[in-house]
């Protein structure tokens, strides 16, 4: 060990003979300001890239989301409405005319006795159950909660007058119109993406940091002249590389998969994410503040993500809540990460258009930010 | 006079108002002393070390690091520090060349890592993650995270708890090394051979207070004799006669320690016959009996009458 001060050869290569470590201030590599920002970057990046579970769950879910729900809820051409026609007098009279209606190939109609008929309507096998009267009358069976049962009845009823001899005193036509940009996975791919947006800084940055934490890692980080403005500016940073390439991702694949149009300006969809990513890194720091194991963590990130989830359209509108309270689903950030997405990608919306959400997402962010500083918990 | 390295006065730590971790402690280090911390568990070693790092606020006392207070001179005392904390676990997904980047990047003038891995011994795996690491090559990286920054004190918590032998001879090379280029070393721990054959300076830390401070030899010299007798008797137990053994020639106290009783003695070879003669007469047999160094465990017993690990 009497050598144990002097260099190693590939490092004598980048500077003169070797030298007992703590002498004269020669010429020794000097760090200049952002070095140990960019060092704390790039570990963080490094560290994510060696994680595979990062990898499926920032990258890889969200694609199979997609596809699944795309596929699931792809737009068919109408069903079939299947009718149930109660037995006796009249029902083959029913039949007949529903045969011979223009309409006769979007309607299966079989004749069953009442006990059936009726059964299978509730099972949801008919959607509509025909009851031919006396007085040569029908009846329609119909549940006004099941909108299939709803559109059966409409469509039935017509079929049965236009056979009998209706005749419509307005001429109109119809065009068969289904355009990308209307269909359900338009709607979902940006909703996706915000919750990704949202997901990911939550997990990337407060479970990451509580990790840490409970590491002892951020107690020997305070142990060197590390800024830790730097480290959470890192962290953040890290944040805004990967939404930049998730945002690429899930578009990429809903143009290339579902053709999907986009409309908006890249440079457009990506300040919304950038603000998006932001404010959700600040949420995730402020979540994760005070925490110092990652089980409590954890639960405290699904309490804050839970009521996004549902409330802020992701997976469907959130129009199907009472309006008494769209004004509070429409504060949380995730509401306006995914309103501004929707209106940039599916509208080509200006961003001037957007101040309100981009603001919601702004104050969400700095709030969090400010508290999360205040209160963090270093060691 | 230059100032002293690292300097405390009347530091205290209570938490949560009430356990009182550090109750009055005066500390003087000098640059280039490699001085230790020895003390049982929860003796409040790393709370005093904790507090001499800056990472902890006393909750009285004053702290003075090369001249510089952490009130004043946070930053710049940040880049003339080396810290190994107790229990650091880091990332990993990195590896060690990376870890040691890291963290050099955090330093004004580092080293270079390469330098401090060879140094360490941590070159070859240099290009592994840190999690494929073995224990005493951990504890190695986490030396190394705190000579990469060129320091001019090393505080080391514990460093080679839990360590093999072998990686704990290799520490300690470590600690002198550094030492030898005019580094000032500071470390907490519980096995006294290790202070007692790596630091210049010792204080016995006991309940938050010092209850020792000198070098390993003085420290050994204040229990009279350099030599411990050890021994028992069948029959009738030699603890009532406390008195007898401590007028045997050369005895400078005596205390019983698990039916023991342990005589520290100048002279081995005065007092051993005279013990032999002593049983004798008494009837008894003796049943055992050893003479060692004294240590600093002995010093330890002697001052508290516990042992420094009771496992």
């Amino acid at each position: 060990m009497q050598t144990v001060r002097t260099a190693s050869p590939e490092v004598q290569a980048q500077g003169p003979a070797p030298q007992p470590a703590r002498s004269l201030p020669g010429p020794a590599r000097q760090n200049g300001r952002w070095a140990g920002y960019g060092h704390l970057l790039l570990a963080r990046m490094r560290e994510l890239r060696r994680e595979p579970e990062v990898i499926f769950w920032v990258f890889i879910f969200p694609l199979l989301l997609a596809l699944g729900l795309g596929i699931a809820f792809r737009n068919k051409p109408a069903d079939v409405a299947p009718v149930a026609i109660v037995s006796g007098p009249g029902a083959q009279r029913a039949l007949a005319l529903l045969q011979a209606a223009p309409q006769h190939a979007a309607i299966h109609a079989e004749v069953l006795s009442d006990a059936q008929a009726l059964k299978g309507f509730r099972l949801g096998k008919y959607a509509l159950v025909i009851e031919p009267r006396a007085d040569g009358s029908f009846q329609y069976r119909y549940d006004p909660a099941r909108p299939e049962s709803v559109l059966a009845q409409d469509q039935i009823d017509d079929a049965l007058q236009t056979a009998a001899g209706r005749h419509n005193p307005l001429a109109t036509s119809s065009r068969i119109s289904s355009e990308p940009g209307a269909r359900y996975i338009d709607f979902l791919i940006p909703g996706l993406l915000g919750m990704n947006v949202m997901n990911a800084a939550m997990w990337g940055i407060g479970f990451a940091l509580v990790e840490m934490r409970q590491r002892k890692l951020l107690k020997r980080y305070l142990a060197t002249p590390m800024r830790r403005s730097d480290f959470l500016l890192a962290l953040t940073s890290s944040r805004l590389v990967l939404m930049l390439i998730e945002v690429g991702l899930l578009l990429g694949f809903g143009v290339l998969v579902f053709h999907m149009r986009v409309l908006g300006s890249v440079a457009a969809i990506l300040l919304v994410g950038t603000v998006g990513a932001l404010c959700f890194a600040g949420v995730g720091l402020l979540t994760a503040c005070r925490a110092e194991k990652i089980e409590s963590v954890s639960g405290l990130i699904n309490l804050v993500m839970l009521p996004m989830w549902v409330f802020s359209g992701v997976f469907f509108s959130y129009e199907r809540f009472p309006a008494a309270v769209q004004p509070f689903i429409k504060a949380l950030p995730l509401t306006a990460l995914n309103d501004a997405l929707r209106a940039t990608i599916l509208e080509g919306a200006p961003l001037t258009a957007q101040g309100g959400r981009i603001l919601i997402m702004a104050i969400w962010g700095v709030i969090s930010f400010a508290l999360a500083l205040k209160w963090f918990r270093w060691v | 006079m230059m100032a002293a390295a690292i300097e405390c006065r009347g530091l205290r730590k209570t938490y949560d108002g009430k356990v009182e971790a550090v109750r009055g402690l005066d500390l003087e280090i000098q640059a280039g002393e490699c001085f230790g911390l020895l003390g049982p568990n929860g003796a409040g070693k790393t709370t005093t070390i904790e507090i001499l790092e800056g990472l902890l606020a006393p909750t009285a006392g004053q702290v003075t690091i090369l001249g510089r207070t952490w009130q004043a001179h946070q930053r710049e005392l940040r880049e003339l520090l080396g810290i190994s904390l107790q229990e650091t676990r880091f990332s990993e997904k990195l590896s060690v060349r990376e870890t040691l980047e890291l963290f050099a990047s955090f330093y004004r003038r580092p080293r270079p890592a390469g330098d401090v891995m060879q140094e360490l011994e941590l070159t070859e795996k240099a290009e592994s993650w840190v999690g494929k690491l073995s224990g005493g090559q951990k504890q190695r990286l986490a030396v190394a995270t705190a000579l990469v920054g060129n320091p001019q004190i090393l505080f080391l918590d514990e460093p080679t708890t839990g360590l093999d032998p072998q990686s704990r001879r290799q520490l300690w090379e470590i600690v002198r090394a550094f030492q030898r280029g005019g580094g000032t070393v500071l470390l907490t721990t519980h096995y006294m051979d290790e202070a007692q054959r790596l630091c210049d300076r010792i204080a016995i830390v006991d309940h938050g207070q010092i209850i020792a401070l000198g070098t390993p030899a003085q420290l050994i010299s204040r229990l009279g004799g350099h030599h411990v007798v050890e021994f028992a008797t069948s029959g009738n137990d030699g603890a009532h006669q406390k008195e007898l053994w401590r007028a045997l020639p050369g005895v400078d106290s005596v205390h019983e320690d698990d039916g023991m009783l342990l005589l520290n003695v100048r002279e081995p070879h005065q007092t051993i016959p005279a013990l032999l003669a002593a049983v004798e007469s008494q009837g008894s047999q003796l049943v055992h009996l050893t003479t060692r160094q004294a240590s600093l465990e002995d010093v330890f017993v002697h001052l508290t009458g516990r042992h420094l690990r009771e496992d």
